[in-house]
């Protein structure tokens, strides 16, 4: 009598892990966290550099948002699969074998398709290598958790990431050229007026100052992610 | 001569300032910048790191993977091109000369690995790292010590930039600013200012 309880709560268990829907509260909450509370960018403060370089215009923001958004789903499931075959000691050369080739794919694949674009990213494909979002979330969260889990997470922090990517992007074409996705938005009337594109936006020291503002907007409608001291 | 790799050097320290032009190892310097103490160790560490892996890394990509780099093995190696690699070549250059760096120092100074330890294994995912040896590739050096001068000059910069954001939060403790913006939202502020500084450089021609 004593062991069946025993013997029925792993089943039990097991069983409920099991019939876990795909969307329970749960992970709907891995998608969700990240874009507000958790905010890889302006919460966790990963992936900065990425974020800051190419926000002059909409298209390569979109793109590079896009190639994250790949490479960190296809990481975290890969880690996800061989978490348990990973010796501790060499993690992290591992997590950049496996980042590296996903990243040399899709650094081809644009050359091949969309090469404009790609000579306007430059540098910055590769360097989603280190962008320290994906580093961070494999180590703090692949490492641990299923295939399932560790792939909505990744799709949560780099939509999360892509949104303030678009969002800088978005200001600082419209505010710097007048333009969205190269097309011209401000029609020519105001233009007349005597209104001005501010070309101060589109240099780089901009977009660390639109970031910031970004953070004080976020901050103050959300207060408990106020920094202490 | 001289002058063509001062040139160059002023050039990768202020013009061409990893941080405040390209915000290359941003996550580690908003990280790492609280206390002056550490910004100057892992400014120390990014100097070290990045002198030593460009001219690596150059004499890999011009020996092993650009096209036709391979000819000096036989001729019908030369149409070999390997560029495609080259970003896993760097990385795994990167991680492992960390590693190296790292059992160096330990053994063979341990007061300085006191004070750099702890950021060498951050160091393999800096984006300054990667990025040098990157804008090193697009740049087409003539020669290994030019690329040597590239990376220790973009090391003094980044340097250059942690130390100065260091003292300035340090000091920024102690000032009223808006609870929404303490901590972070001013770091990015005030880099930004800063960076509106550094782009005064740009007009100088040399």
């Amino acid at each position: 009598m004593k062991d069946k309880p025993k013997n029925n709560k792993p089943i039990f268990l097991f069983i409920g892990k099991d019939k876990e829907p795909l969307f329970s509260k749960k992970n709907k909450k891995l998608l969700s966290d990240p874009l507000d509370d958790n905010n890889p960018i302006t919460v966790q403060v990963l992936g900065i550099c990425s974020a800051l370089a190419i926000t002059v215009q909409l298209e390569p923001a979109i793109v590079m948002t896009m190639s994250v958004i790949f490479v960190m789903a296809c990481s975290n499931v890969i880690i996800s699969v061989l978490r348990n075959l990973i010796p501790n000691r060499i993690r992290i050369i591992v997590f950049l074998v496996v980042i590296s080739s996903l990243v040399a794919l899709v650094d081809q694949f644009l050359k091949a398709y969309a090469y404009e674009v790609s000579k306007e990213l430059s540098i910055f494909i590769g360097l989603i290598v280190t962008n320290c979002i994906i580093m961070g979330r494999l180590e703090a969260f692949a490492l641990g958790n299923g295939i399932w889990k560790s792939f909505l997470d990744g799709i949560g922090n780099a939509f999360a990431y892509g949104i303030i990517l678009i969002l800088v992007a978005f200001f600082r074409e419209l505010l710097g050229s007048g333009n969205l996705m190269g097309v011209q938005v401000i029609p020519d009337f105001i233009y007349e007026m005597g209104y001005e594109n501010n070309g101060l936006m589109l240099l780089s020291p901009m977009a660390l100052i639109t970031v910031g503002i970004i953070i004080w907007i976020q901050r103050s409608r959300n207060k408990k992610l106020i920094e202490q001291g | 001569m001289w002058e063509q790799y001062a040139n160059l050097f002023i050039k990768s320290i202020f013009i061409e300032n990893m941080v405040f032009a390209y915000f290359l190892g941003m996550c580690s310097y908003l990280a790492i910048s609280k206390t002056l103490k550490n910004g100057v160790g892992m400014g120390l560490a990014v100097i070290f790191v990045l002198t030593i892996t460009v001219p690596l890394n150059y004499l890999i990509y011009e020996y092993l993977l650009v096209d036709g780099a391979l000819a000096w093995i036989g001729p019908e190696y030369a149409e070999l091109d390997l560029s495609f690699l080259s970003l896993i070549m760097f990385i795994a250059v990167i991680a492992s000369m960390v590693q190296l760096v790292e059992m160096i120092i330990e053994k063979f100074s341990p007061s300085l690995y006191g004070s750099l330890g702890i950021f060498l294994p951050l160091i393999a995912v800096n984006c300054a790292i990667l990025g040098g040896s990157l804008f090193m590739q697009i740049k087409d050096f003539s020669g290994v010590s030019e690329a040597a001068v590239y990376g220790f000059g973009s090391g003094i910069g980044w340097f250059l930039a942690i130390v100065a954001i260091a003292a300035i939060r340090e000091k920024i403790a102690y000032s009223n600013v808006p609870a929404p913006l303490k901590g972070l939202g001013i770091t990015f502020i005030i880099t930004g200012l800063m960076a509106l500084g550094f782009m005064s450089f740009m007009g100088i021609k040399l």
